[in-house]
């Protein structure tokens, strides 16, 4: 699988770190009720087909990147710059990792 | 047809003409008690103990594909009962239970093999951490012991002692823990349900879920419609897609994992084994293929297949900590669908519509709960009130804010 960062071309995925769906960078204002952080944090469309998620150009620019693909066959559809986007979440998320087992 | 030693022999002096198919082939009727939309592990072990522990058989699973064709069919097969947080022990501890007797209930061979699990931790945090946990193990009733690096040896002679990366401290075992042949649990629950009446339909896919004022009255399939006074969600990987059809949005995000299988070798590997240091595990099965796997690919998928990257990963983490698997060759490798919450803990409850029901965030963990989760979802199902070992797995926790995040990574579908 290779994305095509806006900023640095078309590269391997593993210079990517996911995130999730693009609702993360859709934060709600601090006040907001529980749903609105429901809707945020948990819930999700979870599409078979055409979907928009979070890439972290780790291993390149340090972009955050919006991906439009398709689950179901893997195929990257666009790709554009999260800061292009536009979205409340000013302040970007560290990427994590973690291990585990089955 | 009851199976047995003498059958076995008997067959043999027979050419083996005399067995049966293990289950009937039905059409499905008009209208049932029950609808259980999946035949997975979980949809089967549900519909066994609707019939074996409440009475109830006028039911139909259906199945969109065959059964068992699902991630039933696709785990690494580990069964273990090594969980840390309140809600999530003593349900596990009960599944481990049940397994324990599975194969006399089901009169079924399940290879339910109590190996041991060995838990590897490589600092002195995690030795911490897995110390804790084995403390809450055997607070609950089941077994642990934490071993120091000797100890491991003493199991394990064959790990890499001398690498400087990720050194073995030692790691925690769970003599009860081990696997099982997991196309033969789906087939022993299917056969079970079966003979106390379940219709299994296979080759049925739901495509609709019918709602009259606020009370579910049935689906619709592509063998038509099928009413039903209750119907049970129980399709794993799918679950967002299946909910979807009642207008419901969950906390689940489907992501692939992958798994391998290596030629048959002699035994090598007595144990299940996972490497503290994340992304990988192994065993070996009882045909002598050594069966292993690591983390997901990362990214939701739909694809049951997954990306080379993650292959790479697995195989150079297993490389670290037993060079002598190298010389093995790789037969196959697959993936599978896994419905990720974003706590890592399933969901086995009711939902806003009266009569339909949901179990699903299996996470790359529901091989080991099926027989507690058909037990608890049964038990749901028929009374209305969650089993008492089920109870924490609501599907309003993340709203209320009553998370189970066993790994503490917090609100994110992957990192589980
Ligand atoms: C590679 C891999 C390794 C794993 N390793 C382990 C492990 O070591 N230990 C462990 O405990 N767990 C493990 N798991 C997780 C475990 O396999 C799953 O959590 C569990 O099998 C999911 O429940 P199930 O068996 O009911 O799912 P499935 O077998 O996937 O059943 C769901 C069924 O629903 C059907 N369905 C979907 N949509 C519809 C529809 N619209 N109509 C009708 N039917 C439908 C599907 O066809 C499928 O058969 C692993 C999973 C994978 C993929
Ligand atoms: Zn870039």
């Amino acid at each position: 699988m290779r994305i095509t960062c806006p900023l640095c071309g078309t590269r391997d995925r593993r210079e990517f770190y996911y995130y999730g769906d693009a609702v993360y960078a859709d934060r709600p204002a601090g006040g907001a009720a529980p749903a609105a952080w429901d809707d945020y944090l948990h819930l999700r469309d979870n599409p078979a087909g055409e979907t928009r998620d979070l890439w972290y150009h780790e291993a390149g620019c340090s972009a955050w990147i919006e991906v439009t693909r398709n689950t179901v066959t893997h195929a990257i559809l666009s790709t554009r710059l999260v800061a292009e986007r536009g979205g409340t979440d000013g302040a970007a998320p560290k990427p994590r990792t973690k291990g585990k087992s089955a | 047809m009851r199976y047995s030693g003498f059958r076995v022999f008997a067959e043999g002096l027979g050419g083996n003409k005399g067995w049966k198919p293990a289950w009937r082939d039905p059409d499905p009727k008009p209208e049932y008690d029950i609808v259980i939309i999946g035949g997975g592990g979980h949809g089967l072990s549900t519909a066994y103990y609707l019939a074996k522990n409440h009475g109830l058989t006028n039911i139909a699973v259906l199945e969109k594909g065959y059964l068992g064709g699902g991630n039933v069919g696709r785990n690494t097969t580990i069964v273990r009962a090594n969980y840390f947080l309140p809600g999530n022990q003593e349900f596990y501890s009960h599944s481990l239970k049940l397994w324990e007797g599975l194969e006399g209930e089901l009169n079924y061979n399940v290879m339910h093999s109590q190996r041991g699990l060995i838990n590897l931790f490589h600092s002195d945090g995690q030795r911490d951490a897995f110390a804790r946990r084995g403390n809450a193990m055997i607070n609950q009733g089941d077994d642990a012991e934490l071993l120091d690096r000797e100890g491991v040896r003493r199991h394990l002679p064959y790990l890499d002692y001398e690498q400087t990366r990720f050194p073995i401290y030692g790691g925690l075992l769970h003599r009860r823990g081990g696997s099982a042949r997991h196309d033969a649990v789906a087939w022993g629950y299917a056969r079970g349900a079966d003979r106390r009446g379940v219709d299994l339909i296979q080759n049925c896919e739901v495509t609709g879920i019918d709602i009259e004022n606020g009370r579910v009255t049935g689906v619709q399939t592509t063998r038509g419609a099928i009413r039903a006074k209750k119907v049970g969600i129980i399709v794993a990987g799918r679950s967002g897609q299946v909910a979807a059809m009642a207008g419901m949005r969950l906390p689940v995000e489907s992501h692939i994992l992958q798994a391998f299988v290596t030629e048959g070798l002699k035994p090598v590997i007595d144990h299940v084994v996972s490497f503290g240091m994340g992304h990988f595990y192994i065993s070996q099965s009882d045909k002598g293929g050594l069966v292993f796997g690591g983390d997901l690919d990362f990214y939701a998928s739909y694809a049951a297949r997954g990306n080379l990257p993650m292959v790479e990963h697995v195989m150079e983490a297993g490389m670290t900590l037993m060079p002598m698997i190298g010389k093995a060759k790789v037969l196959r490798s697959w993936g599978g669908i896994m419905d990720m919450t974003p706590d890592g803990s399933p969901i086995i409850d009711k939902t806003h519509v009266d009569g339909l029901f949901i179990d699903c965030g299996w996470n790359y963990g529901g091989f080991k709960a099926v027989p507690a989760s058909g037990w608890c979802m049964a038990h749901l199902m028929a009374t209305g009130e969650p089993h008492e070992v089920a109870r924490h797995f609501r599907l309003d926790r993340f709203v209320t804010g009553h998370l189970m995040d066993e790994e503490g990574t917090g609100s994110q579908h992957n990192l589980h």
